[in-house]
């Protein structure tokens, strides 16, 4: 089956050359990286100072990358959809407890209704009340 | 109304940042701004809300950001449940209280569902809860980390609700549902946002987030048999427990 959509936290990559193969995906070093920062370097898989060792199991003989495997590596919940060959990776339990109890506030970047898109970081210095809402 | 305790505050070192949790984005919260039902029975809704005359006589348009999150992801990372629920950040980024009802008084116990009418004493009860939320701000935003209201890091933590496996698996749910309503795949995006629910039952934004998908529900109040009978479900548990400041002062 091909697959065209990653969800990665909330990165979305679209016409991604990838393949399920029973419950893992394989993709091109590049669409990897496209779609989830991490690079295949000789050290492992890499983004910024992190790098991860690669595992033999997670490079098959052309050269693809077992996304799958990686992500069960890093604990990160994966749901697919295959109607529309969407596959969704999250963030791990333990990754998502320890930035909140770190008590550092999680850093975000959203739009307001007009388009222009605001990070909680812009209003360092302030002291901050962020509410939720919904319309419904 | 929020925007009221912004002009009172904000040149003290205030600011307000709004996120609406609306899969169908600005379409849904430019239809709750129209709001037409609630502008015609504005005393019903300032009753409801637990504004106080004050407060409500100054309400304004908020000039602070009002942000949109469609897939929730400020939820996903404070551990937000509700609306509203508030979350406090200090001048160094550091959260001194966790997502907690921001002075929302717990009213669907009490309200008449066929026409939100609210008893005299709910009405009072509402008010004093969302003055003493209102009034705990305000200590902060004068006193800093000397305000008795911004809390001690252990106990920060003590009254987060950490994320549990479920709640990540729910939250790729909820990143595939988004993603399938922007594609117009209402259907799908519905099956998803069911699976978040079954997963984090105790997500209010899943859940009436999942039953507000259709198209001709954008802006509409989820007020059907089925928030009721999930409200029913709660048994005498709170649908808002109240910010708790009693260990504080």
């Amino acid at each position: 089956m091909r697959v065209s959509t990653v969800l990665y936290d909330d990165r979305i990559t679209e016409g991604l050359e990838a393949e399920a193969i029973g419950d893992q995906l394989w993709l091109s070093p590049a669409a990897m990286t496209a779609a989830t920062g991490w690079k295949l370097e000789t050290e492992g898989l890499c983004k910024g100072d992190a790098c991860v060792r690669t595992d033999t199991q997670w490079v098959d003989a052309d050269g693809r990358v077992n996304l799958s495997a990686f992500a069960a590596h890093m604990g990160q919940p994966v749901t697919r959809e295959d109607a529309h060959g969407v596959w969704a990776f999250g963030t791990s339990v333990n990754a998502r407890r320890d930035a909140l109890f770190s008590l550092n506030a999680p850093e975000f970047t959203l739009p307001d209704i007009d388009g222009n898109l605001h990070s909680l970081s812009d209003y360092r210095g302030k002291k901050i009340f962020m509410y939720s809402w919904g319309s419904y | 109304m929020w925007q009221a305790v912004y002009e009172e505050l904000k040149d003290e070192g205030l600011e307000i940042i709004a996120v609406a949790f609306d899969t169908a984005g600005k379409a849904a919260v430019e239809a709750k701004i129209r709001a037409a039902d609630c502008a015609e029975r504005p005393a019903m809704l300032a009753r409801l809300m637990g504004w106080n005359d004050d407060l409500w006589a100054r309400q304004a348009p908020p000039t602070y950001p009002c942000l949109i999150d469609e897939a929730h992801v400020v939820a996903e990372l404070y551990g937000m449940t509700n609306v509203p629920q508030g979350v406090w950040i200090d001048e160094n980024g550091r959260i001194v209280r966790a997502a907690e009802s921001a002075g929302a008084y717990d009213m669907v116990h009490h309200m008449n569902r066929a026409t939100f009418e609210i008893p005299d004493d709910a009405a009072e009860a509402g008010i004093a809860i969302r003055d003493l939320y209102i009034n705990a701000l305000r200590d902060w935003v004068r006193k800093g980390a000397s305000s008795a209201y911004a809390l001690p890091a252990n106990e920060v933590r003590r009254r987060m609700r950490g994320p549990s496996e479920a709640d990540v698996r729910a939250a790729t749910h909820v990143h595939i549902g988004r993603y399938l309503y922007g594609k117009g795949a209402i259907e799908g995006a519905k099956f998803h946002f069911k699976e978040a629910v079954r997963l984090c039952p105790d997500s209010w934004n899943y859940r009436r987030q999942s039953n507000m998908l259709d198209p001709q529900s954008i802006g509409e109040l989820n007020a059907g048999p089925d928030f009721w009978e999930a409200i029913d479900a709660l048994g005498g548990k709170a649908f808002y427990p109240a910010a708790d400041f009693s260990s504080a002062g």
